[in-house]
């Protein structure tokens, strides 16, 4: 026979000025099953805790309800108080009787009347609570780390310094990411490869860093602190322990027409290639789309000259197999490209680049060494249009939002600009600046005093070719919206940050969530921005949103932390309240059929199927089998059985429908 | 039909409408007592046999409630709520049950006005419905 405790909090007031709670607590005294009920004014106050602990020792109580506040509020404190009295905590439960009662109702007999229904609904349900244990669950203490941009590096390093094991996965032949084609960085101008370069090195020579350049992941299953993942290394058609990196076959390559990456289509490449002098590893790759051997069968230069025989033209994709425990995702974000602009002429004018070819021409490494020489004569260009805005905030091409770095990096470019062009003029059309940040405000002022960079507040509605001359057209709505042209010799359009192209397949490998700009979804918008809601996976960087090197670095710093407090233990305690399939004694064995109508409808895969054989091997029935590991407790494949052989513990069949029946007040628990 | 005071049972998810509930609250805005609310972990358990066991046991109208789509803890469940509701929505006109007794919607965490809203507007309707008879029927018959 159950012996229920009800304890009826007064919330100070805030419950017992609208309900009577004397009347509720003695009302719950009658349900059948409650041995002891109280009210007190702060339940969760020490004393009233005590109350609790020492009722379940006097009265020997197999339940308890609180009728208090909201269970997402004080769950964690009551169901510890009851487990320090030596009851089992998933034996007490919440009735929620202020949130969704006495702070939504006027004092009246109707609003202690629900306050009652809602003590005698719980009852009912805590009557068949079980007892259930946490479940433990083993963490392997390896991460993988998807990307090795600044945000993959940093969250690398700070995983491998706190003492763990990391595997690092880039898709390209090295990392770097986008910090990499960066000249200089705002708001401080210090060259990108400087501060960059030294970071990859650290990355390559870290003891607790496996690198996979040239790499993407394949396929993951399992759960937090139990992944189980598959890495295709890409062919680089080469033996990476035999080449030195010594860059003979790079400058003996007939093939040298490829348009560079790296560049981002400014410079030529060969076809074997290491895409920037610093990168790491500093290995060259064959392109076999452009190799002259792969297209025609014949050439192997490059096989020939090697003085250490490395060039393996048959190589094959390999795949690794790892045990990881935890994961973080940190593969960036592209900026939009190509025909998005027609009005812009950009694709069609070679004069009008994006924000990343900029940076190219900037940097001392670049195509130009530096120069800023337009692409399509190599001219020195005397008047440049900065386009802050191209694409982004812009709900008729489908990106409402602020792209954040751009307002930024024109601000750079167009200092940069007349740095190397002093005589140059640069123009800035903007929509409002966006400069939030440690030093950023600072930065576009000295654009705008120092370095006499033009702001003009205008979108730009087309740029078209005159005389030799892109014209700028806009409209300057700091002067009553009065029309403007600028005849200008390059363009530079800062276009809209966007998700990589490949996002949406690497979440589906990973079961997370992304938004509708494919951007990766945080569990929290605030509370919770380096989780997903997978658990064991984590964000760092632009892969989550446009954002800057700081916030990448710190998110990164986060993420890594994040893997390091799920390191710190050895078992992951998990609650309890997840599905089993009923199991029963022979020769049933299980009331499950084996539909496995339930296997597509979970969400975490995590129903898997049981062979019960007998004594000598043979198969009796084939089940399914609910992974405790996976399971998250959504309960979809509860509702879903068509035999009701699956049940979740914590809101069984016969919990919920016990507790429709006593809100009504019918069946066994009616007073 | 003044004095009838409708007893409705709101099904709701523990992540979205539950917490939108708690804000309702959290904010003091005020809504009709009749409705009671029971708390599963997603719209996905809610098996929609309890519906019919709540309407067989005295309820006189329901609320269905969850995570709006693609805002689903646990990525999907809502979906599936969704497609039962639809099922669900001729198995009652088959029955004979005014589906207008069943309210189906999304309330987020964020939307504790939209909760008083949506229990006040339905509690409105069923008022407009009146009892669900046949379940006085059939109790007066002496079968449950
Ligand atoms: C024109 C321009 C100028 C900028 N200037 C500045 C500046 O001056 N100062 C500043 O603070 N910020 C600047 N930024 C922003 C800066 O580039 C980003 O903040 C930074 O690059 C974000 O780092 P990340 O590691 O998150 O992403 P990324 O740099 O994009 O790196 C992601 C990495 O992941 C890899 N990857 C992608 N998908 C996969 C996959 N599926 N598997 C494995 N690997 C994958 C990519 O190859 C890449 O190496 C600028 C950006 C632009 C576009
Ligand atoms: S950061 Fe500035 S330029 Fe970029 S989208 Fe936002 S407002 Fe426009």
């Amino acid at each position: 026979m159950a012996r229920i405790g009800v304890f009826v909090c007064h919330c100070g007031e805030n419950i017992s000025a609208t309900v009577d709670v004397k009347k509720v607590a003695e009302a719950a005294s009658r349900i059948p099953g409650v041995a002891h009920s109280v009210e007190y004014k702060y339940m969760c106050s020490d004393p009233g805790q005590q109350m609790i602990r020492n009722a379940i020792r006097e009265k020997n109580l197999t339940g308890v309800v609180v009728a208090a506040c909201s269970p997402r509020m004080h769950e964690p404190t009551f169901r510890r108080a009851c487990a320090e009295a030596g009851l089992n905590p998933f034996l007490c439960e919440m009735a929620n009787i202020r949130e969704h009662c006495s702070w939504v109702h006027e004092k009246s007999e109707a609003t202690t009347h629900k306050a009652f229904d809602i003590v005698r609904t719980l009852v009912a349900k805590v009557k068949r609570n079980k007892a259930l244990l946490p479940i433990k669950v083993p963490v392997t203490k390896t991460a993988l780390v998807l990307g090795g941009g600044i945000a993959g590096i940093q969250a690398s390093l700070d995983i491998a310094n706190s003492g763990h094991k990391v595997i690092l996965v880039e898709k390209e032949p090295s990392i770097g990411g986008h910090m990499s084609q960066l000249s200089e960085t705002f708001p401080t101008l210090d060259c990108s490869q400087c501060i960059l370069t030294p970071r990859m090195v650290e990355v390559a020579q870290h003891p607790n860093i496996t690198l996979h350049s040239y790499s993407e992941l394949e396929s993951m299953d399992g759960f937090i602190g139990n992944f189980k993942v598959r890495i295709r290394k890409k062919a680089r058609s080469l033996d990476e322990k035999l080449c030195t990196g010594c860059g003979l076959c790079v400058q003996k390559c007939p093939s040298k027409k490829i348009s560079s990456e790296f560049d981002a289509g400014l410079g030529l490449r060969p076809a074997i290639y290491v895409p920037f002098p610093q990168a790491v590893p500093n290995k060259p790759v064959i392109d076999r789309e452009h190799c002259t051997y792969y297209r025609t069968g014949k050439c192997r230069l490059c096989e020939k000259i090697c003085p250490t025989q490395a060039i393996r033209f048959d190589q094959e994709d390999e795949i690794i197999e790892a045990d990881i425990g935890a994961v973080v995702v940190a593969t960036g974000f592209d900026i939009k490209h190509g025909d998005f602009f027609p009005e812009y002429g950009y694709g069609k004018y070679k004069d009008v680049i994006d924000g990343l070819q900029f940076e190219r021409l900037a940097s001392a490494s670049g195509p130009t060494l530096g120069e800023i020489r337009r692409p399509s004569d190599g001219q020195v260009p005397q008047t440049v249009v900065f386009v802050a805005c191209a694409g982004s905030r812009d709900p008729a091409k489908g990106i409402e939002y602020c792209s954040k770095i751009c307002c930024m990096y024109t601000a750079k470019h167009a200092m940069l600009y007349k740095h190397k062009v002093h005589h140059g003029k640069p123009f800035v059309f903007y929509m409002d600046i966006r400069a939030g940040g440690k030093m950023y405000e600072e930065f576009v002022r000295r654009a705008m005093e120092e370095d006499g960079v033009q702001y003009i507040r205008s979108r730009v509605s087309r740029i078209y070719e005159r005389g030799g001359k892109l014209v700028v057209k806009g409209a300057d709505t700091l002067l009553g919206s009065r029309p403007l042209e600028i005849e200008a010799d390059l363009v530079v359009l800062a276009t809209a940050g966007v998700a990589q192209a490949g996002a949406e397949q690497l979440a589906q490998r990973l079961h997370v969530s992304f938004d509708a700009h494919k951007f990766y979804a945080e569990a929290h918008p605030k509370l919770r921005p380096v989780e997903t809601n997978t658990a064991g996976i984590f964000l760092a960087g632009a892969c989550q949103a446009p954002k800057d090197i700081p916030e990448s670095v710190a998110q990164a710093s986060g993420a890594a932390a994040k893997v390091a407090i799920l390191f710190s233990q050895s078992e992951l305690v998990r609650e309890p309240l997840i599905a089993v399939v009923d199991r029963q004694a022979p020769p049933l064995y299980s009331s499950c059929v084996g539909c496995f109508l339930c296997q597509p409808s979970c969400p975490y895969q995590a129903i898997e199927k049981e062979e019960i054989r007998d004594r000598d091997g043979q198969l009796i029935k084939t089940i399914a089998k609910v992974n405790p590991g996976l399971c998250q407790g959504c309960g979809t494949c509860v509702a879903l059985c068509r035999t009701k052989s699956i049940d979740i513990q914590g809101f069984s069949h016969e919990q919920v429908y016990a507790e429709v029946l006593a809100l009504l007040n019918r069946g066994e628990d009616n007073v | 039909m003044s004095d009838f005071n409708p007893k409705i049972v709101a099904f709701v998810c523990n992540w979205c409408t539950y917490a939108g509930a708690d804000l309702t609250g959290t904010s003091r805005m005020k809504y009709s007592p009749q409705v009671s609310i029971i708390r599963f972990p997603c719209t996905g358990r809610i098996d929609f046999m309890l519906l019919l066991k709540a309407f067989a046991s005295g309820a006189d109208g329901i609320i269905v409630s969850g995570c709006h789509p693609n805002d689903c803890h646990y990525s999907s469940g809502n979906f599936h709520a969704r497609r039962r509701w639809i099922v669900f929505r001729s198995l009652l006109d088959f029955l004979g049950i005014d589906v207008r007794r069943v309210r189906f919607s999304w309330v987020s965490a964020a939307e504790g006005a939209k909760w008083a809203q949506l229990v006040n507007e339905t509690a409105e309707q069923i008022r407009l419905l009146g009892p669900f008879k046949r379940y006085h029927q059939l109790r007066g018959l002496g079968v449950e």
